[in-house]
């Protein structure tokens, strides 16, 4: 996937878990528990759902790389990569 | 023949509007079945009934908002024959149809959720600052985006919402009868979030643990310890609970907050109650709460922590006797053994009823929970 897929699919995500927020004004570099107004329920139920669409598995040590859009994007495409090279 | 009422849903509940039926005249109910959606201050509620038996008729149509304790309708028990709807003592008429079940189709959520507007980012922070409730302003965008103006314009002439009047009731009552007392105490959880990574390390994504169920399951053993703080107080004289279910206060996302019941918590094991406190957050931001989520608190739990404050000193929930509060965990300085050392430092707080504890067995109940976070996996 190209990262602009990427970050689509994770705005919709978001759109699903604060449903009121235009996610095209979020801002890249904002954190998304401030952005969203959620908490951590909302933010494991948003790895959840990353897991089941994108197929990457966040682990806890790597949620720092997860805080906001652009930082998540990044991640996401470099763990995709890797485990197509895999 | 038995009557079934309108439910109290919480101290700051006077009246409720009977949104739908689930059941009809004849059909047979079973202790615990979901009957009807109530709308409340706190949204949509499904009611249980608590008898077993066969709906003799319904009293009360959809639509109708009648106060708490009103019969919405009368159950026959059973081998008793179900009387027919227009004899039933307080119907002149027989009524008119129920619309029938809606069992087709998942029941709709709460209007406040599709009906609200879509709104930035930087105007909801705006909101949450002003305190203004966002489903409440109409956004004038594009596409009906609520702007940050229009959460200023809204600010200047904003009236409370239903819920933060029921809130402000319940609260202003909580005040006035009870002889609330505080006490707070910091508790090192570096063994509790070494034993949390080390478990969330092995479970799928699905089933990590949040640290707030190891903070529910300590307050809830803790409970078990002093009894004192798990209860009502009900016609002067405190009752003691033979359970633990403890309230968990829930931000909405449209503004206010409940505090559903999440049911013995000291006796399931933390996969199970964080599987129940996600469908809880999720029923309670959505739609979908039960009567007896609402109903069954003995001891109510907030905890502040995502939002980054230090401490919470609550007011509590009547007629419940206490209410723990956890701020955030934050690494501090903490001496051990005669060392300073960075650890991992959560401060709990406990707000008392005078009329049923003291300062000494609150201290004894902030004591245990520290005890017992220093214990995860204790089953």
């Amino acid at each position: 996937m190209t990262r602009e897929e990427i970050r689509e699919v994770v705005l919709s995500i978001l759109a699903g878990i604060a449903p009121e927020i235009d996610v095209e004004e979020i801002r890249p570099g904002a954190d998304l528990r401030d952005e969203l107004d959620i908490d951590s329920m909302d933010f494991l139920r948003f790895l959840v759902r990353v897991e089941e669409r994108l197929g990457v598995s966040v682990p806890e040590k790597d949620y720092p790389r997860v805080r906001t859009l652009a930082s998540c994007v990044a991640y996401l495409e470099e763990r995709g990569a890797a485990a197509r090279v895999t | 023949m038995a009557e079934f009422r309108m439910p109290s849903l919480g101290a700051d509940m006077e009246a409720g509007t009977l949104v739908e039926w689930k059941v009809k005249p004849g059909d047979r109910v079973n202790r615990g079945d979901l009957v009807a959606v109530v709308d409340t201050d706190k949204g949509a509620i499904d009611i249980e009934i608590w008898e077993d038996g066969t709906i003799s008729s319904v009293l009360v149509q959809p639509g109708t908002k009648v106060p708490v304790g009103t019969v919405l309708a009368l159950v026959s028990s059973a081998g008793e024959a179900a009387t027919p709807a227009a004899a039933a003592p307080g119907a002149q008429a027989p009524p008119p149809p129920t619309r029938p079940p809606a069992r087709a189709s998942p029941r709709a959520p709460p209007a406040a959720l599709p009906g609200r507007a879509r709104v930035s980012p930087a105007a909801r922070a705006r909101a949450r600052e002003l305190g203004v409730d966002l489903s409440a302003v109409r956004g004038t965008g594009p596409d009906g985006v609520v702007t940050r103006a229009d959460v200023d314009a809204a600010a200047a002439q904003a009236r409370p919402t239903s819920m933060r009047q029921a809130i402000g009731a319940a609260m202003a009552r909580s005040k006035r009868e009870i002889p609330h007392y505080y006490l707070a105490a910091d508790v090192d959880v570096s063994r509790a979030l070494a034993w949390l990574a080390a478990e969330n390390e092995r479970r799928p994504l699905a089933e990590r643990l949040l640290p707030l169920v190891l903070l529910l399951k300590a307050v809830a053993r803790a409970a078990r310890e002093v009894p004192e703080m798990n209860g009502l107080f009900v016609d002067g004289a405190f009752r003691p609970a033979e359970a633990v279910h403890l309230g968990v206060a829930i931000s909405l996302r449209q503004g206010g907050l409940v505090a559903p019941a999440l049911h013995d918590v000291d006796r399931k094991p933390l996969g199970e109650l964080m599987r129940e406190l996600g469908d809880l957050v999720t029923r309670a931001r959505s739609g979908g709460l039960r009567s007896s989520e609402l109903a069954d608190a003995t001891l109510t739990v907030t905890s502040l922590g995502d939002l980054g404050v230090q401490s919470v000193f609550g007011i509590i929930y009547p007629p419940q006797v206490a209410l723990v509060g956890f701020g955030r965990i934050q690494e501090r300085p903490w001496v051990v053994d005669g060392r300073v050392e960075v650890r991992p430092i959560v401060t709990a707080t406990l707000a008392g009823d005078h009329r049923v504890s003291d300062g000494i067995r609150s201290a004894q109940f902030l004591a245990a929970v520290d005890r017992q976070l220093q214990a995860p996996e204790a089953p």
